[in-house]
């Protein structure tokens, strides 16, 4: 009941969530200086008074502010982000399409980065002044100081232009057949190198993250206890100590989901990998208003529901936090 | 500990030789103390000078074609080569560093004025002020922070006042989150509420009783925030979303993107300048904290 409680709760806030991005999305674009019926009938070859005042009637650019933003909020709630001004197709079906590859990098990257990193740090802490440990620090101090799109290009010196071992861009080869077992490996032939240098930010930063919690589980009582009752190290490493040494990774992961969001738009470019951040990146360039504000809002959405699920499955793996009320 | 221990063994003439530290001196002992950290600085010091100085060293244009386009480091003598239109990459750093530093360092100060006021008010005023701005904080933190200062800086103009506004306003977040902290613990302390007894008023308190004690914390996470807005403005002028008119090692990158292959040190020099910079800044931020908590260190 409790629990159900807390879920109920945390589904009601995410939608308030998502609507203030809506609003927030709707305030800038009303902020925006210049006129955007200008951009429209710059589009369609410039335009006379006339013709000025009719684009603003037709998009309802001459309603007053709170109409405006009601109209916007209820089509965007209604799943109608707008139309693009250089496809002229609607945005959702250019980001739903766009979506799957950027969320095959986010999450592959993560993931890597969290089993890894985990790895890594239980490593680590068994030696907290050993080699392994200092390496990962140094590591760590690399990843977070150094530019993504920098480590991307150094990989493809490395892996394209001197070992000539992984493809330089794109998501496959252009002319093999989509959904052949030869296409899904020809993808993942084409991921390694973005997804390397997308995880190479926080996979260092997760083993310290893992090495500290370690090092405080192996001197707590229980423990101890595994120890006296006569279990191997292997076996209260893996069985008692992982559990514990994971949850901060996961919280921090979580956390940072937007920032490994942020990190993908730099790599999508640099490897035109064909996901949401080319394409906020190509509009930009393009001055395609309704759909850079389309990804904006869907990523945000993705941000959340992550959040929502990070929530949850912590809930699941930690029973001190799913058996106390706080949210 | 060693001064302790004598003065219990000896008897009194020897008290006299205790000398206390001043705090700052003992500062600066224990950041130098920190090899790594005093390396970061003097990299730190080297990168601000060339900033400040680029124009009295180098009277030339960054922009200025001086030579064929891709000449290898050390040809001709230029000792970074040239990049695809025939500048000299060394002249391109130099004065790359200006807006590095500069846009870096205003974006960092945004994000700290933001953070800051954000977090004391929510840490110091708890309650539906908290409530409110905690909301506040995590709204940012759901839209992805480069994303959002790539929308910011295209829908407005590509300036550099823009970009460091728009830097700013995407990553405050993680100072109001750190200042809110210090604040909910100091404001429970018997100096605050000494300082709240005789009247004080909660600007007063706030600003001149809470922060000096809040300060070190703080200071620690502006060497790093100004090491993540540099980051943040090579990404963007990486993307061409800066002042095309001023050079920047982001955009120098970008620029040459497209010689990668066949010109790796037009990609890589400019790279290794953000790298240095923004690890200097992270090994001056460890040092930092090593100093403000000897205690720590010594454990």
């Amino acid at each position: 009941m409790q629990f159900l409680t807390v879920i109920v709760r945390r589904f009601l806030y995410a939608f308030l969530l998502l609507l203030a991005v809506v609003v927030f999305n709707f305030i800038l674009l009303y902020m925006v200086p210049g006129d955007i019926a200008e951009t429209i009938a710059g589009e369609s070859g410039g335009g006379s008074a006339e013709l000025m005042a009719e684009i603003r009637h037709s998009y309802g650019l001459d309603r007053p502010f709170h109409v405006q933003l009601f109209t916007y909020v209820g089509n965007v709630l209604q799943g109608d982000l707008g139309e693009s001004y250089y496809f002229n197709i609607p945005v959702l079906d250019l980001v739903l399409d766009r979506l799957a590859p950027t969320l095959l990098l986010v999450v592959t990257a993560l993931l890597l980065a969290i089993f890894t990193g985990t790895l890594f740090g239980i490593i680590a802490a068994q030696r907290p002044n050993g080699v392994f440990s200092h390496f990962i620090t140094i590591l760590a101090l690399i990843g977070v100081s150094a530019p993504v799109f920098w480590t991307a290009f150094l990989l493809i010196i490395l892996f394209v232009s001197m070992l000539q071992i992984m493809p330089l861009s794109g998501l496959a080869e252009p002319l093999s057949e989509s959904g052949t077992w030869r296409w899904y490996l020809d993808v993942a032939h084409h991921l390694f190198l973005p997804v390397i240098s997308l995880s190479s930010i926080y996979l260092a930063q997760y083993s310290r993250l893992a090495r500290a919690s370690m090092m405080d589980i192996l001197g707590s009582d229980y423990i101890r206890t595994a120890r006296a009752k006569g279990l191997g190290q292997r076996m209260i490493i893996y069985k008692h100590g992982l559990r514990n040494a994971v949850i901060p990774v996961i919280t921090i992961a979580g956390l940072q989901f937007s920032h490994i969001f942020s990190g993908a738009v730099v790599i999508e470019t640099v490897f035109s990998w064909p996901g949401l951040g080319t394409l906020a990146f190509e509009s930009i360039l393009r001055g395609d208003t309704p759909t850079i504000m389309g990804i904006l809002f869907f990523s945000a959405f993705v941000v959340i529901v992550f959040n929502l699920l990070t929530d949850l499955a912590y809930r699941i793996v930690d029973p001190r936090i799913r058996l106390s009320n706080t949210a | 500990m060693t001064n302790i221990e004598n003065s219990q063994t000896a008897p009194a003439q020897e008290m006299e030789e205790i000398s206390i530290e001043h705090p700052f001196r003992q500062f600066v002992t224990m950041y130098m103390r920190n090899y790594a950290a005093v390396a970061g600085l003097f990299v730190f010091v080297v990168i601000v000078a060339a900033a400040l100085f680029a124009p009295v060293i180098l009277d030339l244009d960054p922009f200025e074609m001086v030579d064929a386009p891709l000449l290898r480091p050390g040809e001709n003598g230029h000792i970074f080569g040239t990049d695809n239109l025939g500048r000299d990459m060394f002249v391109s750093i130099v004065y790359g560093a200006r807006v590095t530093m500069a846009v870096g360092g205003a974006a960092a100060g945004i994000t700290l004025v933001i953070g800051l006021s954000i977090g004391a008010m929510a840490g110091y005023y708890r309650g539906w002020v908290d409530e409110v701005l905690m909301r506040i904080t995590e709204f940012f933190q759901v839209l992805p922070p480069l994303l959002l200062a790539m929308v910011l800086v295209a829908l407005f103009s590509p300036t550099l006042e823009t970009v460091a506004i728009a830097i700013g306003v995407v990553s405050w977040t993680g100072v109001a989150r750190l200042a809110r902290a210090e604040f909910m613990r100091l404001r429970e302390l018997d100096f605050v509420k000494a300082a709240r007894s005789i009247g004080g008023r909660d600007r007063r308190i706030i600003w001149l009783v809470i922060l000096p004690n809040a300060l070190p914390p703080l200071i620690v996470n502006a060497a790093l925030t100004v090491g993540i807005a540099i980051l943040f403005e090579a990404a963007l002028s990486f993307l061409g979303l800066s002042d095309p008119n001023v050079m920047s090692w982001g955009k120098l990158i970008g620029d040459n993107r497209d010689y990668l292959l066949d010109a790796p040190w037009t990609v890589t020099i400019p790279g290794v300048a953000i790298f240095l910079t923004v690890l200097a800044m992270s090994l001056i931020g460890d040092g930092l904290n090593d100093a403000f908590n000897p205690k720590l260190r010594e454990r």
